[in-house]
């Protein structure tokens, strides 16, 4: 990546490069954050940061089924926050807590 | 033009990930994803997304952050307890996490065609009107099959959240 005057337009490996670092960020809070919400709001992080690349492929590709991909990501996405956030709300009521590591039945 | 754009949305998506995995209250990180979301949106315009731009001010910044906010407000989640990170995960998960970035940025040096810079109106293929007709030629059944999956999804959270789970 030439550094210097900043050139008008930046190339496509820019924004799949962003697409990387957020995707990382995303890793990052889920596996370090002990808040049950916190890691699900980094999961989607993670999907987010993987429809910017699709758009950019889709740019790049100069077609727009990286968008419909994209689009299909969102739907699942809200299907899942859905799933996700019910789950949530039943292991809330029976153990009143958020703490992934006092959920641990399954453990030994 | 273009590039401080990108750049200006790029450091506002990044700084606002960061905020999201530092912050140890939740509504901090749920304002933070919003802020990612809006970024987001205007660097997929800038890619010539309108439809996804909308789409995803709509239904991720609209409708499924609202859920977010409204279930930490239902749960009165409060401030996480101090995280204490295991001694490997200490020493090791920096390096490996700055070793996938390099090898990510490396690959998509090395693999992605030469391609001419992201100019704002140089595609016009994410149009409304565009995305719709390939919506319902070549993806019909995969659109079909979702509305499938949000049914079930939608029955699923009923379900889960008014059962008495022993």
């Amino acid at each position: 990546m030439p550094l210097g005057p900043l050139p008008a337009a930046v190339p496509p490996s820019w924004y799949l490069t962003l697409s990387a670092i957020l995707f990382a960020l995303g890793v990052l809070g889920f596996l370090l954050r002990r808040n049950i919400i916190t890691v699900f709001m980094s999961i989607e992080l993670m999907l987010n940061a993987v429809n910017l690349s699709f758009v950019t492929f889709s740019y790049v590709l100069k077609r727009a089924d990286g968008h419909i991909f994209s689009f299909f990501v969102m739907v699942v996405a809200a299907a899942e926050a859905a799933v996700g956030l019910a789950i949530i709300l039943t292991v809330f009521k029976n153990r009143q807590t958020l703490e992934i590591d006092e959920v641990s039945t399954l453990k030994n | 033009m273009d590039a401080l754009l990108f750049l200006v949305f790029a450091a506002i998506a990044v700084i606002c990930g960061i905020n999201l995995v530092v912050q140890t209250h939740p509504i901090s990180s749920a304002l933070s994803l919003v802020g990612v979301m809006g970024a987001l949106a205007a660097l997929y315009l800038l890619l010539g997304g309108e439809f996804i731009a909308a789409a995803q001010l709509v239904v991720y910044a609209g409708a499924i952050m609202v859920l977010f906010v409204f279930v930490i407000m239902l749960l009165n989640a409060g401030t996480e307890r101090k995280l204490a990170i295991r001694p490997w995960g200490k020493y090791l998960g920096a390096p490996l996490l700055l070793l996938f970035l390099g090898m990510m940025a490396y690959l998509i040096q090395r693999i992605l065609p030469p391609s001419s810079p992201v100019v704002f109106g140089a595609f016009q293929g994410g149009t409304p009107a565009e995305i719709g007709r390939s919506l319902f030629t070549v993806y019909l059944l995969p659109f079909e099959v979702t509305s499938v999956l949000i049914l079930i999804a939608i029955l699923g959270a009923i379900v889960l959240a008014r059962k008495e789970v022993d």
